[in-house]
């Protein structure tokens, strides 16, 4: 009898576990929750290919037991384009953290965004660089600490959905590592999608992010996001003055837009049958 | 699959001592004890909800099918 789940036996590379997270960062929740929602939609394994960047939550890949591709810092998204143009029956899911897409990675996100293309980008958003030591990141709020921002961060933050949405992506949801079942709900949608797909999963790096703004350790950070994240129906009924200090999860973009490689194959082939 | 079959599982080996299913159980069922890792103090409480499963970020503890309940 092994001594790990049959869903972890199944998807996880477990010669690599254990992970190398601290104690309570909530990667560790979020990359079961894609594979739970990789488990209920019964794709092919060897139909994903998972592509990931650089940073903590892009060490996701390497436990995954899919095709994984570990690539550089911000170009996760470079790559999985060209996987998905090479082989466009493939399921491309990307795993980044919120400094490897919208800092380094910021243009190919919203590039990818205005294209349509059939990827899914899964953002770890733990408002920080983790990786490196607790740096501020493009997400990290205003005033909130940083090893960078001693006297707190004076940029202001992406509100990360928008920002997708403006750029173009098809299907655009929020989750958080503590509202763990509605995020892998989330995540089946976005991988079912046709078109380039966001799920910003919220996230929390208790080591660095937790500590240096006292928000607390673990078990701190997921009752900071219970208490902070609300389901966006119920945040569209509350009064204004409620609303302060509150964040909306859910679904907020799903609609349907040509698909990048589905249109190059038209072209091509409306070309190739002139010559 | 019905919740009666269902046991929670524990391995001491992988878990970080983090907390989370301590703090979020609903019914009290685990504890961290002195080795800093969490132990289940008290299973004829367990609901088998999976609140623990869903949210160990080690993957240390989940409910499988099973009467032994070890
Ligand atoms: C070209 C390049 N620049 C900078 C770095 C250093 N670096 C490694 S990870 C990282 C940030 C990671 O933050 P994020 O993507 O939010 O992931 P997290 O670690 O928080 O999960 C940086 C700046 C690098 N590896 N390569
Ligand atoms: S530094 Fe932060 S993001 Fe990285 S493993 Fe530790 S808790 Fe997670």
């Amino acid at each position: 009898m092994s001594d790990r789940s049959q869903l972890v036996d199944k998807y996880f590379r477990v010669d690599n576990l254990p992970h190398i997270w601290c104690p309570g960062c909530s990667h560790g929740i979020v990359t079961r929750a894609l594979t739970k929602a990789i488990d209920e939609l019964d794709l092919d394994p060897d139909k994903i290919v998972i592509v990931s960047g650089i940073g903590c939550s892009s060490r996701a890949a390497g436990y995954l037991n899919f095709n994984t591709l570990h690539t550089t810092h911000g170009r996760a998204i470079a790559y999985a384009t060209g996987i998905k143009l090479a082989n466009p029956e493939l399921h491309v899911i990307v795993i980044t953290g919120d400094g490897d897409a919208s800092a380094i990675g910021g243009n190919h996100l919203i590039h990818a965004c205005r294209r349509n293309i059939d990827l899914t980008v899964m953002i770890f958003n733990n408002n920080i660089y983790g990786m490196t030591g607790g740096q501020y990141s493009p997400t990290t709020p205003h005033t909130a600490l940083g090893t960078t921002a001693p006297y707190g961060n004076i940029d202001r933050p992406f509100d990360l959905v928008r920002l997708v949405e403006g750029a173009g992506a098809t299907y655009i949801a929020r989750g958080t590592a503590y509202h763990t079942l509605q995020l892998t709900g989330y995540m089946k949608k976005a991988i079912a999608h046709k078109g380039l797909s966001v799920v910003e999963a919220i996230s929390s790096c208790p080591t660095y992010y937790g500590r240096k703004n006292r928000i607390g350790d673990a078990v701190g950070m997921m009752q900071w996001m219970k208490d902070t994240f609300v389901e966006k129906r119920a945040y569209d009924r509350l009064d204004e003055e409620k609303r302060i200090g509150k964040v909306p999860f859910g679904e907020f973009v799903n609609i349907q837009a040509p698909e990048y490689t589905a249109v190059l194959a038209e072209i091509t082939k409306r070309v190739e049958g002139r010559l | 699959m019905s919740k009666e079959n269902l046991v929670l599982r524990l391995n001491r080996v992988s878990c970080k001592g983090c907390g989370i299913c301590v703090a979020f159980c609903p019914t009290k069922v685990l504890k961290i004890v002195e080795d800093n890792k969490c132990k289940i103090i008290d299973l004829e409480k367990c609901i088998k909800c999976g609140q623990c499963e869903l949210r160990c970020p080690d993957y240390a503890i989940y409910l499988e099918e099973g009467t032994d309940g070890k």
